[in-house]
């Protein structure tokens, strides 16, 4: 059962665009993503998409439909009201490249930013032991498939250009969380790092990210505010900075 | 004119899945400079697909396992077409390629002792899949991505510059493989992005593309699947053998749309997932092979009872080898016993309770409900056959992973033959591309310590530019995507999960047609992020594949692994003796037989002499293997 | 200088927000209920009358600690004074502070009201309104790190609540063994305050959050796994507790002032 679907799409690239209207045609059980293909396959030959799985496993196909970051390949055409038209942009936190497609690099270079796993060095291949309920707070951060939808709308960047020079992200802080509450991880002072330079504290939980991240990870309860009062331990509370004095532990750095 | 964008690197590695990156993993440690080039965005790739996990015999859950099983359990599965060194490489370094993603950071699910867990997998015998819940392959990928980028900060601190060494150039399409004499000498190519053309300049390439699915109607492969690499290496004269062997996956889903082609893990079926037809039938127990009967269990109580007790039973039929499984659902859609969208059912929601299904396969379960409104915890999935895996690929030499006939050139993970043989067991993928990945950095940094290269011509640059520049010079010509759309046809129809010498003769004629017409295509637009730019070059490649796939298929009068032909269903011994090898002379592919590299005497002696009487001729079994 | 999604390298579109769901709406709610209750509290503060009738005390004013408190109704005497500087002050501004800040800096509240009352987003892909935006990195958001202590103060408060609905299973006369809806109430408000304290983010830290290996606490990894189901419900605790809380200084209120009259069932 096909029908015709209306919608607008934004064209264009860094210098001007705009959205155009489109009709296409839509089967049952269509995603957006297989939308577009047709609108690209029948009417608008180069229009730039970019899309890899379509099995919202690679997180690809990340952009803007009816102002919401979405998956296109993970939103389903039936979601919407039959009668209504549909507006897809491209990601409007990152600088736009042509069409549906923007200029991501932001996200790798702040992924180069973030100190890297340190294992003991004692441990040789295949000696390290670790018990499943130590492995699972950072195994809900390893399902991020790096689609940058949390990225994309946190307000801190989104709304501030200017911030970007100082702030990680979302998706960084949970693979700071990740590396934190890894049970083998030596480096010690992430949690310092974590407010001092990846800008941990310009975020004010709003949790726009938790709420468009596609594979469901509690960024803001489980990595991010976690990530706050590991913070506080270290550097806000005097009573565990004294603590940590005496016994030796990890303190102020 | 603008300027040419060049580069200079001890070697290229071309594509950034699981293999790519571990070979520029091992070229980096090895102290060479690396280009990473990639069609998507940097971890992005095919690998992030797989499911299930990578097989290593760290026998971690049962401690009878050991490379030797390992090995054997992979010759099987291949039906000892395999290329023995590389099945008994693979066995014996899988364990170390596990445990050393460890030391990078990657959390595998652990066992009560604490060591990375193992699960059970259709043909392997004992539990030897290392897993991360049903995203195994995604652990892999971020795991060396982040490993790069950890050498890259080590770069970054002892010389200020991050990509001293290794670079990501992501989003650039690799058109040509240059040669300066016989010997590799770079790698041309230009960036999606804006279409600008870049030079790489190297004494080493590192083929690591992955699959040639596209090729297919129905695959679970993305658009990158376009065999680049068999290709590309093709024509730069290297071989491709066992071409004719392509996995179809036995459960993709058929329907609805939107998912069509994503593959049901097999972890289903090893989770307790049972297939009938729609009469209802578990028909799994009509199709077990003899040579696999002592294996699994020929009544549903026995098969049934293996999940909870599974030394003293038989495993189910539903975990027999995928190609088996792959048939026996063709052939109940043929005799009429298919749902209407042509598959069959496969259903876990009767056999455990939704929170369990949640819990082992939390994405399975996520990714059928968000896409297409299926909840596999309360109703049955319609699967059937779809392409997945090619076991053809590269031609090379097991140690080193370099491509026989082309010094320079290295080919490691999906897009390197000889591995699997004629099937590819589940999990043994996995492990592969870190295996041979790893190799193929080490070949190609013993290489390049006595072969400095030397630049491209300008000849050879100007050729390489006009072959980009050509779409753009034709008005009014072919159009890629229906050329496209016709070849998939094609392929699925004539060369797909079941074959005919007749069929096949028909769909080499017309692969030969599209390709001349392809000559013609026309492209709409500029070079700015032009998918339909992008894909005049993929369907070049595609049409090599098939081509090669076609010919080598209509050669093989057997049925073996991933190559049914309907004309001649058995398994011959005579067949397993010889490779089918593809080359290109500018025009077309050809195929000729090559014989079989003997299993050495040490390897031989693994298995049980009835079991080889299966697979191999009265002389080889009285030779008793090589030296 | 245009920023944020009118940065000159982002997409042009001039609109703040494609959204065509009704974004405003949750915001809207938000600062109407939050606003409501602020207004409600404030007046109740400065009151300073209608917060005791025997055996009920109104959340409000308890403990009661300066010297003008109603007799009977300072559980932990009366260490100040109700006049500094010749300004009449009300006792419940001793201890408002607590609660309020235990809410102020809440990992819950903070989203609701950045969100509703300083639109820092408004909703989600809504553009801001503000040029500027720091965060919590400096005063006097920083203080929002402080959220631990005012947990513990919390927790004071909640043993006290908790005693005050013990103490009102009496009759007026002050004998034992006596329900009244007013018991019941009080009740239901400790109890809520009880569920908002334990399901609060940095109770779940201080359990067992900050730990590194879990495996070698199992009873503290038992009650994080526990505090974790509830602390999924936070948001709910925090609006029911605030109800309860506000609703049971309405009840001690009309029944002091005499409207009600606190009904026993035994």
């Amino acid at each position: 059962m096909s029908r015709k679907l209306k919608l607008r799409i934004w064209r264009g690239d860094a210098t001007d665009g705009g959205l155009k209207n489109v009709e296409v045609e839509v089967n049952e059980g269509e995603v957006v993503l297989d939308v577009i293909h047709r609108v690209q396959a029948t009417q608008m030959g180069d229009l730039a998409v970019r899309w890899n799985c379509k099995a919202g496993k690679c997180g690809s196909c990340s952009m803007e439909i009816n102002g919401k970051p979405r998956l296109a390949c993970m939103t389903q055409v039936a979601s919407f009201p039959e009668d209504e038209e549909i507006t897809i942009t491209p990601l409007r936190a990152f600088p736009v490249i042509k069409d549906l497609v923007t200029d991501v690099s932001f996200n790798y270079k702040k992924a180069m930013e973030i100190p890297s796993y340190e294992h003991p060095a004692e441990l040789k291949p295949g000696e390290a032991r670790m018990a499943q309920v130590d492995v699972e707070r950072s195994q809900e951060f390893r399902k991020c498939i790096e689609c940058f939808l949390c990225q994309d709308v946190c307000h801190v960047v989104r709304d501030h250009e200017e911030n970007k020079k100082s702030f990680a992200g979302p998706r960084f802080f949970i693979r700071i969380a990740e590396l934190d509450m890894h049970p083998l991880d030596r480096l010690k002072n992430r949690k310092q790092k974590a407010q001092e330079e990846h800008g941990l504290g310009m975020c004010n939980i709003t949790k726009c990210c938790t709420e468009v991240c596609p594979e469901h990870i509690r960024i803001t309860d489980n990595a991010i505010i976690p990530m706050k009062e590991r913070v506080v331990d270290v550097k806000y509370d005097p009573v565990r900075w004294l603590g940590a004095k005496i016994r030796k532990r990890e303190g102020i750095v | 004119m603008k300027t040419l964008e060049k580069h200079r690197y001890d070697v290229v590695v071309i594509g950034a899945g699981g293999a790519g990156l571990r070979a520029a993993v091992e070229a980096r440690e090895a102290g060479l400079r690396v280009a990473i080039v990639c069609k998507s965005l940097f971890g992005k790739a095919h690998t992030v697909m797989a499911e299930g996990g990578a097989a290593a015999s760290m026998g971690n859950v049962n401690d009878k396992d050991n490379w030797q099983v390992h090995f054997r359990d992979t010759m099987r599965g291949g039906k000892f077409l395999n290329n023995y060194r590389m099945a008994e490489l693979h066995a014996k370094e899988s364990p170390d390629r596990i445990w050393e993603l460890e030391v990078w950071g990657a959390l595998f699910d652990r066992t009560k002792e604490g060591k990375i867990s193992q699960r059970n997998f259709g043909g392997h015998e004992y539990p030897r899949l290392a897993h991360v819940g049903d995203r195994t392959g995604l652990e892999l990928i971020r795991t060396m991505q982040q490993r790069i980028v950890a050498l890259q900060q080590i770069d970054a601190k002892e010389n200020g510059d991050a990509e001293s060494h290794i670079k990501v150039f992501a989003e650039l399409t690799i058109t040509e493989i240059l040669k300066e004499g016989n010997k590799i000498a770079g790698a041309y190519g230009y960036w999606r992005e804006n279409g600008n053309e870049v030079l790489f300049e190297a004494p080493a390439v590192i083929i690591a593309t992955g699959g040639v699915g596209k090729t297919f109607k129905i695959t679970s492969n993305s658009w990158e699947g376009t065999g680049d690499g068999h290709a590309l290496a093709l024509k730069s004269g290297a071989n491709l053998i066992d071409m004719e062997f392509l996995q179809f996956h036995p459960t993709g889903m058929v329907w609805p749309p939107s998912v069509r082609g994503i593959l049901v893990t097999e972890s289903v079926r090893g989770e307790g997932g049972i297939l009938t037809n729609s009469l209802g039938e578990r028909f799994m127990f009509k199709y077990i092979p003899s040579v696999f009967k002592e294996m699994y269990a020929d009544n549903e109580e026995e098969a049934d009872r293996w999940y909870l007790d599974q030394d003293n039973n038989r495993r189910p039929p539903e975990l027999l080898p995928r190609d088996e499984v792959a048939r026996a659902i063709n052939s109940e859609v043929k005799a009429g016993r298919g749902t209407q969208h042509g598959g069959v059912f496969l259903d876990v929601s009767k056999r455990l309770p939704a929170e369990v299904i949640k819990k082992r396969l939390p994405s399975m379960w996520h990714q059928f409900f968000e896409l297409a409104g299926v909840d596999i915890t309360k109703e049955a999935m319609e699967v059937g056959p779809t392409c997945h895996y090619v076991m053809g690929g590269v031609e090379v030499e097991p140690d080193t992973a370099a491509a026989v006939g082309v010094p320079g050139l290295f080919a490691a993970g999906e897009v390197a033959g000889g591995m699997h043989g004629s099937n590819r067991l589940g999990g043994n993928s996995l492990s592969d591309l870190l295996v041979f990945g790893r190799r193929a950095g080490m070949g190609a940094a013993a290489y390049v310590k006595n072969n400095s290269g030397s630049s491209v011509s300008d000849s050879a640059i100007a050729a390489a530019a006009a072959r980009i520049e050509a779409p753009f010079t034709k008005t009014g010509g072919e159009n890629a995507y229906s050329l496209h759309a016709e070849l998939q046809e094609v392929t699925h129809n004539l060369v797909g999960i079941i074959r005919t010498g007749k069929e096949v003769e028909e769909a080499i004629e017309k692969i030969a047609t599209i390709r001349a017409r392809s000559a013609n295509v026309a492209v709409v637009g500029d070079r700015k992020f032009n998918p339909g730019f992008h894909l005049a070059f993929d369907l070049d490649n595609m049409l090599l594949v098939a081509e090669s796939t076609a010919k080598s298929a209509l050669l093989r009068e057997e049925s073996r692994g991933g190559h049914t032909r309907d004309d001649f269903p058995g398994m011959n011994s005579k067949w397993r003796q010889v490779n089918h090898v593809s080359n290109f002379d500018g025009n077309k592919v050809n195929v000729k037989a090559q014989p079989l590299v003997t299993l050495s005497k040490e390897l031989f002696e693994l298995f049980d002499v009835h079991e080889l009487e299966k697979y191999m001729t009265q002389e080889e079994i009285v030779k008793g293997g090589s030296n | 200088m245009a920023t944020g999604v009118f940065s000159s390298s982002r997409a042009k579109i001039k609109e703040r927000t494609l959204r065509t769901d009704r974004w405003w709406l949750q915001p809207a709610i938000t600062f109407t209920v939050l606003f409501s209750f602020v207004i409600y509290a404030t007046f109740r503060a400065f009151e300073n009358k209608y917060y005791f009738a025997e055996p009920l005390i109104s959340p409000f004013y308890s403990p009661c600690l300066t010297t003008a408190c109603i007799e009977g109704s300072s559980l932990l005497g009366q260490p100040f004074n109700n006049k500094y500087f010749g300004i009449g002050i009300s006792p419940a501004l001793f201890i408002l502070i607590f609660p309020l800040g235990f809410r102020m800096t809440c990992y819950y509240y903070r989203k609701a009201y950045y969100r509703s009352f300083w639109f820092s987003p408004p909703a989600c892909a809504v553009a801001e309104p503000h040029e500027k935006y720091t965060g919590e990195t400096r005063a006097p958001l920083i203080i929002q790190n402080a959220h631990r202590w005012f947990f513990y103060a919390g927790l004071v408060f909640n043993v006290i609540l908790t005693y005050d609905a013990i103490l009102a299973l009496r009759n007026p006369e002050k004998q034992w063994g006596h329900l009244s809806v007013g018991t019941l109430v009080l009740l239901f408000s400790a109890s809520m305050l009880w569920m908002y304290s334990l399901s609060c983010h940095t109770c779940r830290h201080t359990i067992g959050g900050r730990l590194k290996h879990f495996s070698k606490h199992p009873i503290r990894y038992k009650a994080w796994t526990w505090v974790s189901i509830l602390n999924h419900k936070h948001p709910t605790f925090a609006w029911i507790s605030l109800f309860a809380v506000a609703f049971a200084d309405i009840y001690v209120r009309q029944v002091a002032s005499g409207a009600w009259t606190n009904f026993y069932l035994f």
